[in-house]
């Protein structure tokens, strides 16, 4: 974790106990994961062991513990995402990647995560590709999107 | 700022809210809310901005919040000079030209994607926009400014009467604060239902030098979005009622724990918070009385079970998100072992209209017991989609029926409740939707989500969602919930993949009771619900399951198989293009053959041949 990141975190809050979360929250948005290293760092600065630290951050599915890919395929299932069929979309996506959920592709370039739910029910099924949410998908249009990433 | 200075600024900004409805620019509201971009929200307002440009007139784009026909999203609305303003629907980048062209050259406004107006009264044969089959049923209380004012404007909030309802509180002594919601008769909207001012009493009178509010904006039940789209729509209507509740309670610390995936609603709430210090609305001495208050912004990390009270409160301690047993509740003890309210968004968002409007006026909607409006997420199979308000004590029957327009398959039955709720047959469609009714059939009125399924969906299947949704989100920390759910999810399993036998259905039941009666909090005391309402009142579809190996909706996945009618089959090949697995094979022209062993059931044949190709139903999925 390099010096200047780190140490702009160590501004923005009061260094207490319950900064814990939105500490790890800003590591994780900094490095893309939270790195043995930033750990140990945020360890000594609030004074609560490296164990206990892990004991909270793997309690939450926010945090990650690897690399992320480049790009973060989110497909939502959701209650709603789930009756219009979000179920077949995730198994699309794992054969097209070649990865299972909660994996990153081998080149690096995709994560793949299920998540319940992106808010956008009234439009089920919908995935997102990092930012950009796509509404109303079928296993057509998710083919569709991969082919046209494909080229970049 | 002190009451004379907003007074001031509100007369100042419903002036110019008058001069915006007449104003002598064209007005151009785009819906912008998460849902609205997900449709192509963005694409819509960018092709808007593209053609004014280019025809350099000039227009002023107004980026509202959801309006709540989803279903009809993205939404543009266009309101020139002196005429109302005009709601277009399904408005894709392509259709922008078109519309606006009607506007601003020839004079003949389009009818095309054309669904209502917001004026008063007739006008070109239009509908009212609130006249529309999926509004005209609705009461519009905690939704009156979503999708109608620009939510990043604090001027548009106060020329709609924004923070009278707390302005009308500083007047007025705590008890008779706590008297008039006592009055309005409103439960908590998260879910349970617990009478509003009776938990506040009883914080406000805990013996304590320091008092915490909690505005709980974990909307983590999946198929549910109300409070997202509020906070979008209308940040400061929750944080006008935040300023109520801490007020009456006594509190001079807020936080609103919410989401970190809403990312769109946390930058609105930051946005909000900033305006309310500016105007001196947060801090010390709000509005020159010596009511003292603030409000932080807590996002939670992703874990479900953080909407239960103490387990919200151990996150924003740092902790891990597990329950503690109560008593004491966290009125007494809570954050830092003080007393501390922890409210929803949406019974947070309703207090200012009853502050404003009266305890009586509020009361006037609803029934004896459960009182006032409530929001539901309306969606799943029925034709309109969306976020809706209803006076409650309303039918299920009228809410799908009249307002979501119904199911295009035949209707088969409406979950309430999320992983908490309950599943219900055809039944219960008359049955009244409000605390009391929905608790006998089994389910619960929840947070608000409300999920239509038809013939197409399996109910078992559902159940098993819902189950493995809570297993996955058990924290583990008692042995009824980490283990119960965990056998309850394998029973479902085993009878998804037709392996299980008539005595899993009574051991599915037994173990339900048990899990219900024994667990610590209340994710695990109601997540059977799902499972034992699916099997209570649909029974013969697990039968099914068992007995026959048959799926009845032609769901479950190890049950059903795909097949080519050869006769049928015209050999376009469009869906051996597509088959992921090269399951599909053969030459052009002739019937194609499918690969059973290389068969991933995925739809992408069936969807094809339905939509695409030339036979139309060659290909078809059988149990």
């Amino acid at each position: 974790m390099s010096k200047d990141g780190f140490s702009a975190i160590v501004e923005e809050f009061k260094g207490e106990r319950g900064d814990l979360i939105p500490v790890l929250q800003r590591a994780q948005d900094l490095y893309g994961y939270l790195q043995p290293d930033a750990i140990r760092s945020i360890s000594r600065w609030l004074k609560i062991s490296e164990n206990e630290i892990f004991g909270v951050a793997t309690f939450y599915a926010q945090f990650r513990f690897h690399p992320p890919g480049r790009h973060h395929i989110k497909v939502c299932l959701g209650t709603a995402c789930h009756v219009r069929g979000g179920e077949q979309i995730l198994v699309m996506a794992q054969q097209r990647l070649g990865v299972k959920t909660g994996e990153t592709t081998a080149d690096g370039k995709y994560d793949l995560d299920r998540v319940a739910c992106l808010g956008c029910c009234a439009l089920a099924p919908v995935v997102a590709f990092d930012d950009k949410i796509h509404s109303q998908m079928s296993v057509l249009k998710i083919q569709k999107i991969f082919d046209e990433q494909k080229s970049d | 700022m002190n009451k004379k200075a907003i007074d001031e600024r509100r007369r100042q900004a419903a002036a110019e809210w008058e001069e915006l409805k007449k104003s002598p620019l064209p007005l151009i509201y785009i819906g912008a809310a998460s849902c609205g971009l997900a449709a192509g929200a963005a694409d819509t307002q960018a092709a808007a901005e593209e053609y004014l440009s280019r025809k350099g007139i000039s227009a002023r784009i107004i980026p509202v919040g959801c309006i709540g026909p989803c279903y009809l999203e993205p939404l543009m609305d266009v309101q020139m000079p002196g005429k109302p303003r005009l709601s277009y629907t399904n408005v894709s980048p392509k259709e922008v030209p078109g519309i606006l062209a009607g506007f601003f050259e020839s004079g003949e406004i389009s009818k095309n994607h054309l669904a209502g107006h917001f004026g008063n009264g007739d006008f070109d044969g239009i509908p009212r926009f609130f006249d529309l089959p999926m509004l005209k049923p609705q009461v519009r209380v905690v939704l009156r400014n979503c999708g109608l004012i620009d939510p990043e404007d604090l001027d548009h909030y106060l020329a709609r009467d924004g923070y009278k309802g707390f302005e009308k509180c500083l007047s007025m002594t705590w008890q008779e604060v706590l008297d008039t919601v006592k009055r309005a008769g409103i439960r908590g909207r998260g879910g349970a239902g617990f009478p509003t001012w009776r938990k506040w009493q009883t914080c406000r009178e805990a013996e304590s030098d320091q008092r915490y509010l909690i505005c709980n904006a974990d909307e983590g039940d999946p198929g549910a979005f109300m409070n997202r789209s509020l906070i979008e729509g209308d940040p400061h209507a929750v944080l006008e009622g935040m300023l109520i509740a801490a007020y009456t309670i006594g509190a001079s610390q807020g936080y609103v724990y919410i989401r970190a995936e809403y990312p769109l609603a946390i930058t609105r709430l930051k946005k909000a918070i900033g305006q309310m210090r500016e105007m001196g609305l947060l801090g010390p001495n709000i509005l020159g009385s010596d009511f003292s208050f603030d409000i932080k912004i807590k996002e939670g990390a992703g874990a479900f079970v953080c909407g239960e009270e103490t387990a919200l409160i151990a996150s924003i301690e740092g902790k891990r998100g597990m329950p503690r047993s109560r008593p004491p509740f966290p009125a007494i003890s809570g954050l830092q072992g003080k007393p501390t309210i922890i409210n929803n968004v949406e019974t947070l968002g309703t207090l200012p209209n009853i502050l404003r409007n009266g305890a009586e006026w509020y009361a006037g909607y609803g029934t004896e017991t459960s009182k006032g409006t409530k929001t539901f997420s309306l969606v799943g199979k029925v034709r309109r989609t969306g976020l809706i308000e209803v006076p409650l004590g309303i039918t299920l029957r009228e809410v799908i029926y009249d307002i979501g327009g119904g199911t295009q398959k035949p209707f088969k039955a409406v979950q309430s409740g999320g992983p908490s709720g309950g599943c219900l047959s055809e039944e219960f469609l008359d049955l009244r939707i409000d605390y009391e009714h929905l608790a006998e059939a089994g389910a619960i009125m929840g947070s608000g989500g409300l999920i239509v399924v038809d013939s197409d969906t399996c109910i078992v299947d559902m159940a098993k969602y819902f189950m493995t949704f809570t297993q996955r989100e058990s924290c583990g920390k008692c042995v009824p919930c980490r283990v119960g759910t965990r056998h309850m999810v394998e029973i479902l399993e085993k009878i998804c993949d037709g392996k299980a036998e008539l005595a899993d259905l009574d051991k599915l039941e037994k173990l339900g009771q048990t899990v219900k009666s024994g667990s610590l909090c209340g994710l695990g005391s109601t997540a059977p619900n799902p499972a034992l309402t699916s099997l209570k009142y649909f029974r013969p579809e697990f039968i099914s399951h068992v007995k026959d190996k048959r799926c009845p909706a032609v769901s479950c996945k190890n049950l059903v198989i795909y097949r080519v009618i050869a006769n049928k089959c015209t050999g376009c090949q469009r869906c051996v293009r597509v088959c992921p697995t090269g399951a599909i094979t053969g030459p052009r022209s002739e019937p194609h053959n499918l690969d059973q062993s290389k068969c991933i059931k995925c739809r992408s044949c069936y969807e094809i041949c339905r939509f695409d190709a030339i036979a139309g139903d060659a290909i078809i999925i059988e149990s």
